[in-house]
């Protein structure tokens, strides 16, 4: 690879540096809004050093909204709340749905479990509203509407082809016949499952539970349609709450970065499996 | 009969019944199975309402028609401008992301500790929801106090209104798209184009070919299969965008990003036609039922791949 001469080299650096501020400028500006008061970020032109603030965080913290108008209860707290009960759930419920039948379709070959994993998949594909829309009405029926597990029963959508599949590619990597072995030793079908394929899948598992996490922290569209104020997570929250506190630019900028920090805080940690979640074990990174 | 059939055959009737042995995969994957239908009834109903005259505000009138809400769209001008801006919207927004994601990941092929660096805080983007980066992206482009809004402005143009103008609305959105998505595209054909075997690559740099040469004839045609699940991995996401352009517009200005589900959300809770909303949420199915058959053919090749040289 050293065809590039020294004009080769300039080209790759203003590249590279070109690709960084674009990717990485929005993170940073929105960062820096957080820590400004309104005064400062109406400023123009826009200063880049200017003397922090806490003021947002606290006033989004306190749920007490300061405002010309008056003083506005905000709950964005609540949000932040709701978003880690229902992807903790939802990812809880996806495992013990999704690796059992992840390791019977890597150990098994049966119709119905290749059925199962690609309607699944299609599912993953299909558009989200075909299946929210009726659902909504259904859930109005049955007194599911606005309820955390009716959130966290959709959002198996999500977490559940993932879990799927990317777990039985790690089953299907691991040999059967250690786990013939240990059979023939005496130990049970369940003392297999439990004792050595889990924990030898153990990492695959751990990746796809926490990339199940991210997808539905960040999802919008299906709390938009199921949920009520009291039960939105931070994405529909955070919409919601530019609407409400209208000019508070600081305050939403704060927002804004509570909402985000969980999810690149795991993303960093879990980077090492990202490629291979994202594309659903089709690519190794 | 390999080795592990044969064991197969001989150790499970040993302690559970001969029955049981069988049932067993069935057993494991009958909670898989359970959501599976919960997913299905839903759709099922969806492709009934989408049959039926179904309006919430006006129930006396629900009834079966055929297909005359799918007739209805051909003389609709909605309809036709969903189609038209959920397609440009799809195209512009791959080509775009496959392009940059593809000059990017060569950029950082090489496996150096600057460059894995710079592909994980890539990953930054790709992980913020994209109702949350609409978000940042509207604070970004305000025009009263807006930072991108002061730095066109520094260029000599004033008044640039950015998603809130018809005629810039769609770059705004496409915009934002982009920025969440090339990194999706980028690390996977980074992790692609770091699988290639070496050879090729060293024989051609002996016999002192052109680089040109080597990108048109070696690189692209054996990084081609992680081009095309990348591509269709991202067009079956964008032709159903919701998130962004919801968070960002709603699909205004007027009806200058009414993309299928934004559409379809607002014919259903606006208008209340559940009708009108399921059957265009049909016809957007069906488009990505005929790329997802393309799509899952490629990926499940690339991922028998993936998974026979682990």
């Amino acid at each position: 690879m050293d065809h590039s001469g020294l004009l080769g080299r300039i080209f790759r650096g203003v590249a590279l540096t070109l690709v960084l501020v674009f990717f990485m400028f929005p993170i940073v500006w929105i960062l820096m809004m957080s820590f400004q008061t309104n005064e400062q970020i109406l400023r123009i032109p826009p200063r880049l050093l200017f003397e922090p603030t806490l003021a947002n965080y606290e006033a989004l913290i306190s749920g007490q909204l300061r405002t010309a108008a008056g003083n506005l209860e905000i709950s964005f707290m609540r949000n932040l709340f709701n978003s880690f009960v229902l992807s903790s759930a939802a990812v809880v419920l996806a495992l013990l749905l999704g690796v059992p039948a992840a390791y019977a379709f890597a150990r098994f070959k049966f119709r119905l479990g290749e059925t199962i994993a690609f309607t699944l998949l299609s599912f993953r594909f299909a558009p989200p509203l075909l299946v929210l829309l009726p659902l909504s009405l259904y859930y109005q029926q049955l007194g599911l509407n606005d309820t955390y597990f009716g959130i966290v029963w959709v959002y198996q959508l999500i977490a559940l082809p993932l879990i799927l599949w990317i777990v039985r590619g790690y089953f299907e990597d691991i040999s059967p016949d250690i786990e013939h072995a240990y059979r023939l030793a005496g130990h049970s079908w369940r003392e297999a499952f439990t004792r050595i394929a889990v924990p030898l899948a153990g990492p695959g598992i751990a990746a796809a539970a926490l990339l199940s996490f991210i997808f539905c922290w960040n999802n919008f569209v299906f709390a938009l349609i199921l949920a009520s104020a009291d039960k939105q997570p931070v994405t529909v929250g955070a919409l919601a709450f530019v609407t409400a506190s209208g000019i508070q630019y600081g305050q939403i900028a704060a927002a804004i970065v509570l909402s985000v920090l969980p999810t690149l805080l795991l993303a960093l940690y879990a980077q090492r499996y990202l490629v291979e979640g994202l594309s659903l074990g089709a690519v190794k990174g | 009969m390999s080795m592990v059939q044969l064991l197969q055959a001989n150790a499970l009737p040993r302690r559970t019944t001969k029955l049981r042995g069988r049932l067993l995969p069935y057993l494991l994957s009958l909670p898989a199975l359970l959501v599976c239908i919960a997913i299905l009834v839903p759709f099922v109903t969806a492709a009934i309402y989408s049959l039926q005259r179904y309006r919430l505000n006006l129930p006396y009138l629900r009834g079966f028609i055929g297909v005359d809400n799918y007739i209805d769209f051909l003389s609709d001008p909605a309809f036709w401008n969903t189609l038209r801006i959920s397609l440009i919207y799809t195209a512009v927004t791959v080509l775009l992301e496959l392009l940059l994601g593809l000059g990017i990941a060569l950029l950082l092929r090489r496996p150096t500790r600057f460059h894995n660096a710079v592909s994980i805080m890539l990953l930054l983007p790709l992980m913020t929801a994209p109702a949350i980066a609409a978000l940042m992206w509207k604070l970004m482009t305000n025009p009263g106090f807006g930072i991108l809004s002061y730095l066109v402005s520094l260029f000599g143009v004033h008044d640039f209104k950015w998603a809130s103008d018809p005629s810039t609305a769609l770059f705004t959105v496409v915009l934002v798209d982009v920025w969440v998505y090339t990194p999706f595209i980028m690390i996977l054909l980074l992790a692609g184009l770091r699988s290639l075997p070496r050879q090729p690559f060293e024989a051609a740099a002996l016999d002192g070919v052109p680089a040109s040469f080597v990108f048109f004839r070696i690189t692209l045609p054996m990084l081609a299969p992680y081009i095309i699940t990348a591509s269709l991995f991202r067009l079956l996401d964008s032709i159903q965008q919701f998130d962004i352009i919801y968070a960002m517009t709603q699909g205004g200005p007027g009806d200058r990003l009414m993309v299928f589900q934004v559409q379809a959300y607002l014919e259903f809770f606006q208008y209340t036609n559940v009708g009108r909303s399921a059957a265009l949420l049909m016809i957007l199915w069906l488009i990505t039922n005929i790329l997802s058959n393309i799509f899952i053919k490629n990926w499940l090749r690339l991922r028998a791949r993936a998974h026979s040289h682990a």
